[in-house]
């Protein structure tokens, strides 16, 4: 088990090494001047290659590859070209926003997913199940950015209910402080993330919905549910406790990769609703061809997800005794 | 319809004129027609016959468990005198496992992967003798025990995929009977087990029986087994009771010639044929149940068929004191 997790975690180096030099290329082949871009329309030739120069952007592609990975090494991402901070430090106050958001966006996702899924499923030709499914391929269907707008105007702008933008106090303070009496602050954040993490989920939460209820429809046929039957239990006990637990096995890695659709998908979400998270820190620093910042969110993008997938499998074989990790 | 000479009031089953229809894309047929059963407290009856006869649906639909597409489409099931299609689901959970239990034919399948063996027999054990957790457990080992599963303590804490065929068929016989039920429905319990064990097994079994009263009803494909536990047999073919009889008479008399099919012996000698030549099988195939000939669904296998038989369906008939079957040019006893 410890070997297993060692090894995933090397593997990880190739993989981060690979992810650095794709972006790099990428950067290379899209056109834009990050020192053009820094001075501005009015900056003179010369002014604009003194700065290529002291940022070293005049270098042959390999030695400014090979300088960022010697950084690297040294456990050092660089320093925005725009911000003037090291990007370590602005990443880091902006990935706990985006970590937030996409982890209550995936309970979410999955809470809904899960339970419209069993419910169709036990219901299986029901109203229920025609409107799950309804729901759910609208769900598939409707574009993030559409979904975060129509949310925003009908619960904020129309109904005035939820906040139309930003943030609460960080979750995990407002936990803290609602523990400490002050349950209002932990409302606020609440609040505040309902909209921004209800329209990042919808798509997860329709494909979560369809598997469950597919591999539900699947579970609930196999022999050992009429055991179950067989043993006396009632129907809520075996639909929860024999069948669910078989059929959430393969939904279970699926839930993993929709981590990184979420991740993704922050990007969108966190533009519209003002969300102070790693999504808007990339849209400003791909516009303004910030190459450090991009490869430092490029890398902690996957390193998330790399890792978020690590989780899914060990959870994985905690709840399958069949699973051998190795 | 025929009907047994037995009364059937307060027997542990009691089946009469029992239909299972299936419904699906071959359209809607009868798997199981005319069936009726009783089965007094303590007795034992087997049911016989060949793969696909009908066999299992009627071992489920004695826990009203039949799959979706089948359903008891006539007839009825009273359970210790209570009519079992007509009652409420709870009242059908609260029996299911304690008043009658089943062992199911395929215990690979028929066991939960992700839930280990002292677990699953436990859970059955809190749900009706309200027991601690603990107490369930020690209750599931103590089981297992019973049905000779070799190192107990440590089988229960292992899941399904972890043991042996056999093994597995253990784990569903102590499943069935850790809640000591009044009436146990057993499919087809002891193929995957060598002799020895089950020889055990049959033994436990009608241990049980004899400490509760249980009635059972057991589905085999083994006539030696038959011969050793049976009180009374129905020997089914195509979704039909053909021959029904006590053990002795059954034996000693065979009246059909599909049973006598089944004992590996030939009708008495048909022109031409020697008595003493031996069948090690029956010649031919069961026919599909949506596709059964008009006459007696054994013709096109019979040795004795007549041109009556391929136009009339015989009727289950006593034709000695206690002794039924369904044939119009069967054997004398
Ligand atoms: N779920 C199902 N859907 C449709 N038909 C079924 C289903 N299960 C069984 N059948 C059909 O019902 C008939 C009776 O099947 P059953 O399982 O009772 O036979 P059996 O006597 O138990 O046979 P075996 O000795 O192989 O266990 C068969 O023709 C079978 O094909
Ligand atoms: S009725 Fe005719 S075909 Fe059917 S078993 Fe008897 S002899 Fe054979
Ligand atoms: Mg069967």
């Amino acid at each position: 088990m410890l070997a297993y997790v060692i090894r995933r975690l090397l593997l990880l180096i190739p993989m981060a090494v690979g992810m650095i030099v794709v972006t790099f290329g990428l950067l290379l082949l899209v056109p834009g001047d990050p020192a053009a871009v820094l001075l501005g329309p009015e900056a003179s030739p010369e002014m604009i290659a003194n700065l290529r120069r002291t940022l070293g952007l005049d270098d042959p592609w390999y030695v400014r590859l090979g300088a960022y990975f010697w950084q690297l090494l040294h456990g050092d991402l660089g320093r925005s070209i725009f911000q003037s901070a090291p990007v370590s430090e602005i990443i880091g106050g902006r990935i706990g926003a985006t970590i937030e958001l996409a982890v209550v966006a995936l309970l979410l996702a999955t809470l809904i997913g899960v339970t419209l899924g069993v419910l169709a499923a036990v219901r299986q030709g029901s109203l229920i199940d025609t409107v799950t499914m309804l729901l759910a391929q609208l769900g598939v269907s409707m574009p993030v950015y559409w979904l975060g707008l129509l949310l925003m105007l009908g619960f904020a702008v129309q109904l005035n209910w939820l906040p139309a933008i930003g943030r609460g106090a960080p979750m995990l303070d407002a936990i803290v402080a609602a523990l400490s009496g002050r349950p209002q602050v932990l409302w606020d954040s609440i609040l505040h993330i309902l909209l921004p993490a209800l329209a990042l989920a919808a798509n997860s939460a329709a494909i979560i919905s369809r598997l469950v209820r597919t591999s539900m429809l699947e579970v609930l046929r196999e022999d050992f549910v009429r055991t179950a039957y067989a043993k006396g239990l009632r129907r809520p006990r075996v639909v929860v406790r024999h069948a669910l637990r078989n059929a959430l096995l393969p939904v279970l890695s699926v839930i993993g990769l929709r981590f990184g659709a979420l991740l993704g998908g922050a990007v969108l979400v966190e533009m519209i609703f003002a969300w102070p998270g790693l999504g808007q820190l990339t849209f400003s620093a791909v516009s303004q061809r910030d190459l450090p910042l991009i490869q430092g969110i490029v890398l902690t993008f996957a390193l998330i997800f790399a890792l978020v997938n690590l989780v899914v499998d060990l959870l994985y074989a905690l709840v399958d005794p069949r699973v051998r990790l190795g | 319809m025929a009907q047994l000479a037995t009364s059937t009031v307060g027997a542990a089953i009691a089946v009469k004129d029992l239909e299972i229809r299936i419904r699906g894309d071959r359209g809607s047929y009868p798997v199981v027609a005319d069936m009726a059963l009783t089965v007094e407290r303590g007795e034992t009856l087997c049911i016989v016959g060949e793969s696909g006869c009908g066999k299992s649906m009627t071992a489920l639909s004695l826990l009203r468990l039949l799959p979706d597409a089948a359903s008891a489409s006539k007839g009825s099931i009273e359970i210790n005198g209570e009519d079992f299609l007509a009652m409420p689901e709870r009242r059908v959970e609260d029996l299911r496992g304690v008043e009658i239990a089943m062992i199911f034919q395929e215990p690979l399948t028929a066991l939960n992967p992700v839930l280990t063996i002292g677990e699953q027999i436990a859970e059955s054990v809190r749900r009706h003798k309200k027991l601690a957790h603990k107490a369930a457990m020690a209750r599931a080992i103590e089981t297992l025990q019973l049905v000779q599963m070799p190192d107990p303590a440590r089988r229960a804490k292992q899941f399904p995929h972890e043991l042996s065929g056999g093994q597995r068929q253990r784990a569903m016989i102590a499943l069935a009977l850790a809640c000591d039920p009044k009436i146990l429905v057993a499919d087809e319990p002891t193929t995957a087990l060598d002799v020895t064990v089950q020889a055990q097994i049959l033994g436990l079994i009608s241990d049980l029986q004899k400490r509760l009263g249980t009635a059972l009803v057991l589905i085999t494909h083994d006539l030696g087994v038959v011969a050793e536990v049976a009180d009374r047999v129905v020997v089914m073919y195509a979704g039909r009771r053909v021959e029904e009889a006590s053990v002795y008479d059954l034996f000693e008399h065979p009246i059909h010639p599909y049973t006598l099919g089944l004992m590996g012996a030939i009708p008495r000698p048909v022109a031409g044929r020697p008595a003493t030549e031996r069948l090690v099988d029956i010649a031919g195939t069961v026919p599909p149940p949506w596709d059964l000939p008009k006459g007696c669904a054994f013709a096109p296998r019979c040795p004795r068929a007549s041109a009556r038989c391929h136009e009339e369906r015989p009727p289950l008939e006593e034709k000695r004191p206690g002794h039924f079957a369904a044939c119009w040019e069967h054997v004398d006893a």
